[in-house]
């Protein structure tokens, strides 16, 4: 079965400066599947996403998206197609409150142009109405979410911010969704639940997840393929239990044997 | 008593004007963190779109009030466009003394345009005082309040339920973020800086009103700076608050201390009230923590 990738990056390089952040790293993502990116801090993980969510431009190589060529569309469009994120250190709008941030995700399906956006009553509102009512079906109450959703999200617990992150990506509706380490920073308890929930979008929603994280029990436990970066380089891709025993993998992780 | 209340009137009624202006600097430093030091010179310009279109070209208030609307919206996005729009990412000191630069070339380009001559509108509104009790506020302050006050109301509730304004918030909040919701960052600019600009105007063309005009009006524009430092930078709310409070400090002050000093208190009152405030509050009354000193 040759399924189309729903993502390809194809070569990429990046460079600041000098410095060259990642060296012709090509993977390809298939519809459905959680894929994950590990590697040691500073592999360049995070530059991977960010060329994928466009906030970085490769020097080199091109990045496919559903088949068309997003190297040069601005982060914007990108999101509009289908593209949502999460980082690695909370990004949401502080000042809103829960239920604000997660439907600002949901307004970019209403993309309308300036002059109409600035009206807020007749269509415009009932699109708002039947917005609302879809997230709070299937973004709140699927992230168990419901009785937070009113409050501002400065107040929240580190875990739940995270939560509201996830929900306000899933709000995008997207093809595919970007998380920068989910879990890093989580309790156990909130661990699982987000390891559950990540599970859960991906059966249940058809959202295709290329994921960072340093927690390897989740990586092994939910990922259909993992890749492993080091100093910018693909160094091994397969099974979480092919990288695992992979000797490359060994030697980035723990150091080379001596003698 | 009577003293007093006149003047908290007259204060709280300039106060209104004042926050409209300062809603103008606030709109932009909120979705770019750009101090625009040419807020006055933005003020003084809409004046003169005012005069332009009310004097010169002889139409009626509201059409000329619609289009002095229209034009600083454009110069707005002229500027971003063209000038600010290239300094991103540069230092926030170099970016400061680019607006510093702005307002020269603003006040200069007012200067050939409309010459340095005094000029006044004719009346908008009746010229009988409004009274309200015992109190008698100028008709063109009274006018000029109410509708510095239905701008701030307008602005404040686009920004808040506005798919524009939420857009607009969202760019405030996180740009990396509002990028990854499918906001467009950079149109978000532009529309701060318009709308910013028609805020400024509109308070120049009521301050035009009030006292005439001249290319050197923008000089008010520095009575924005204890405002919205009182009120934090990058708050609506602060903006409207201490506009308030600028209007009335100014005017009681300058009631009080004038006869014995011999004027010139007004000006510096709010300035006092200002280091003090900062003393305590570092960020304004409500600003948020985090911003840059220069």
């Amino acid at each position: 079965m040759a399924t189309q990738p729903i993502l390809s990056v194809e070569e990429i390089s990046l460079s600041f400066g000098g410095l060259n952040v990642l060296s012709e790293v090509s993977f390809q993502v298939n519809p459905g599947e959680i894929f994950a990116i590990i590697g040691p801090n500073g592999a360049g993980k995070t530059s991977i996403l960010n060329c994928i969510g466009g906030f970085y431009r490769p020097s080199a190589g091109r990045i496919l998206f559903g088949g068309e060529d997003i190297t040069r569309t601005s982060p914007d469009r990108r999101a509009a197609r289908g593209l949502a994120r999460t980082f690695q250190n909370i990004a949401l709008f502080r000042g809103m409150t829960v239920l604000d941030n997660i439907k600002l995700g949901a307004h970019a399906h209403l993309r309308t142009g300036l002059l109409s956006a600035l009206m807020y009553w007749g269509p415009a509102h009932r699109e708002e109405m039947a917005l609302r009512e879809r997230v709070e079906h299937e973004v709140i109450d699927f992230l168990e979410i419901e009785p937070i959703r009113k409050q501002a999200v400065g107040s929240l617990a580190y875990g739940l911010q995270k939560r509201v992150e996830l929900a306000r990506a899933l709000a995008m509706e997207p093809k595919v969704l970007l998380m920068d380490e989910p879990v890093a920073g989580m309790n156990a308890e909130e661990t699982e639940d987000m390891a559950r929930f990540v599970l859960d979008i991906k059966e249940e929603r058809d959202i295709t997840i290329v994921l960072i994280e340093h927690d390897m029990n989740v990586i092994m436990d939910i990922s259909d393929r993992v890749m492993v970066v080091n100093f910018g380089q693909k160094i091994a891709e397969g099974t979480p239990d092919e990288v695992q025993h992979h000797p490359e993998v060994i030697k980035a992780y723990l150091g080379e044997k001596k003698g | 008593m009577d003293i007093l209340l006149q003047l908290i009137v007259s204060g709280i009624a300039v106060g209104g004007v004042y926050a409209l202006i300062a809603l103008g600097f606030v709109l932009i430093y909120k979705a770019t963190s750009i101090i625009n030091f040419a807020t006055g010179e933005f003020m003084m310009i809409g004046a003169y779109f005012f005069y332009t279109f009310m004097v010169m070209a002889g139409l009626p208030p509201i059409p000329s009030f619609l289009l002095v609307m229209l034009c600083s919206a454009l110069l707005g996005l002229f500027v971003e466009r063209a000038i600010l729009r290239h300094m991103l990412g540069q230092p926030t000191i170099s970016i400061v003394m680019v607006t510093i630069g702005l307002s020269s070339i603003l006040m200069g380009l007012a200067e050939m345009i409309w010459s340095t001559d005094f000029k006044s509108f004719p009346a908008l509104f009746p010229r009988a005082p409004v009274i309200i009790g015992d109190i008698i506020v100028r008709s063109n302050l009274f006018w000029g309040f109410v509708v510095a006050m239905l701008a701030v109301i307008i602005f404040a509730l686009l920004f808040k339920y506005a798919k524009v304004g939420v857009a607009m918030r969202a760019t405030a909040g996180d740009q990396m973020a509002a990028f990854s919701m499918g906001i467009n960052v950079r149109s978000m600019f532009t529309v701060a800086w318009s709308m910013g600009a028609i805020a400024a105007a509109l308070g120049g063309v009521i301050i035009g009103n009030i006292g005439g005009i001249q290319p050197t009006l923008g000089s008010i524009g520095l009575k924005i700076f204890p405002v919205v430092i009182l009120g934090g930078l990058d708050s609506i709310a602060g903006a409207v608050v201490g506009g308030f409070i600028v209007g009335l400090v100014e005017n009681i002050a300058g009631g009080y201390l004038d006869p014995y000093v011999g004027g010139g208190v007004k000006d510096l009152a709010p300035f006092v009230v200002l280091v003090l405030i900062l003393f305590i509050k570092p960020y304004g009354l409500f600003g948020k923590q985090d911003i840059e000193r220069l």
